[in-house]
């Protein structure tokens, strides 16, 4: 291994790349809610206000994990820890 | 900011002389009271009727975020500051509201059903505020990064028109849905503890 820091900056994109997988998880949580709350609104109309509104909650509570994937790309991308560390290893 | 500060100081002049038979800018003003009013009461029943001042100052506030990232500059909101500050808020205002509406029986409301339970309600409790800021942080943040993408991507000639379909998804659409989600598990949160 001829860099370590470019290793270490290689695993961090794909480090990355792994978190930002969690989307296909969420996004299939995301459509089920979402059918489900289309087909009870189909049945029952007269519903659709509250099952909007729990709807719109269920949806905000599913998407937070693809959320926190995105997060923790955005950390290995342009804030990361393992970079610093190496440096100041090197360093003293 | 300055936006909604001289839209403050506007309807302040406006408003100087309230009428009985509202006309003109008080009827909006007061159209939009009665909706957010309305908002409140649907969804957070009588006890919660005095938030509706609250949640209609996140509610403006988030949303002039959302909108003025595209002029070009970067939102409030891509920022964990602000978004923490605010659910920091909505996170006091449950606390208080559940001791105010339910005094001792909030408080035993931490050891059920079974006292050892107590750090995983308390942790439950503080999981909120925090997955909140990240949620609307990590939106905001994620439309603004794609954003500048593609600004930088794209040919000088492109600029003016590829940005415009996707500012509207992530400016505008995702924005009023991030803000209508955010005031809308403030309200369920504080409902919680104001009826447990």
């Amino acid at each position: 291994m001829q860099d370590p820091l470019a290793f270490i900056i290689a695993c961090a994109h794909f480090a990355a790349a792994i978190a930002l997988l969690n989307g296909i998880g969420t996004t299939f949580g995301d459509a089920k809610i979402t059918v489900a709350a289309i087909e009870s609104i189909a049945r029952q109309p007269e519903a659709a206000d509250s099952i909007r509104t729990t709807m719109f909650v269920g949806l905000g509570m599913a998407e937070t994990s693809g959320i926190y994937g995105l997060l923790i790309a955005i950390i290995m991308l342009f804030a990361n820890p393992l970079v610093n560390i190496y440096l100041s290893h090197i360093g003293g | 900011m300055a936006v909604l500060i001289i839209l403050a100081v506007f309807l302040r002049i406006k408003l100087r002389k309230m009428e009985d038979v509202p006309k003109g800018v008080q009827n909006a003003a007061e159209a939009v009271v009665e909706f957010f009013q309305n908002f409140v009461h649907t969804t957070g029943g009588d006890k919660l009727m005095g938030l509706d001042p609250w949640i209609f100052t996140i509610f403006i506030f988030i949303l002039s975020c959302s909108l003025i990232g595209m002029l070009g500059v970067r939102p409030p909101t891509a920022d964990w500051a602000t978004t923490f500050a605010l659910a920091l808020a909505t996170f006091i205002l449950t606390l208080g509201m559940g001791f105010r509406c339910r005094k001792g029986k909030y408080l035993k409301s931490f050891i059920e059903p079974n006292p050892i339970f107590l750090p995983l309600n308390i942790i439950n409790e503080i999981a909120n505020p925090i997955s909140m800021s990240f949620r609307l942080f990590g939106n905001v943040l994620g439309g603004m990064i794609l954003l500048t993408l593609l600004y930088s991507l794209a040919p000088i000639f492109l600029r003016i028109i590829i940005p415009i379909p996707l500012h509207i998804y992530f400016d505008v659409i995702m924005g009023a849905l991030q803000t209508y989600i955010f005031c809308i598990l403030s309200l369920t949160f504080i409902k919680g503890a104001a009826d447990g």
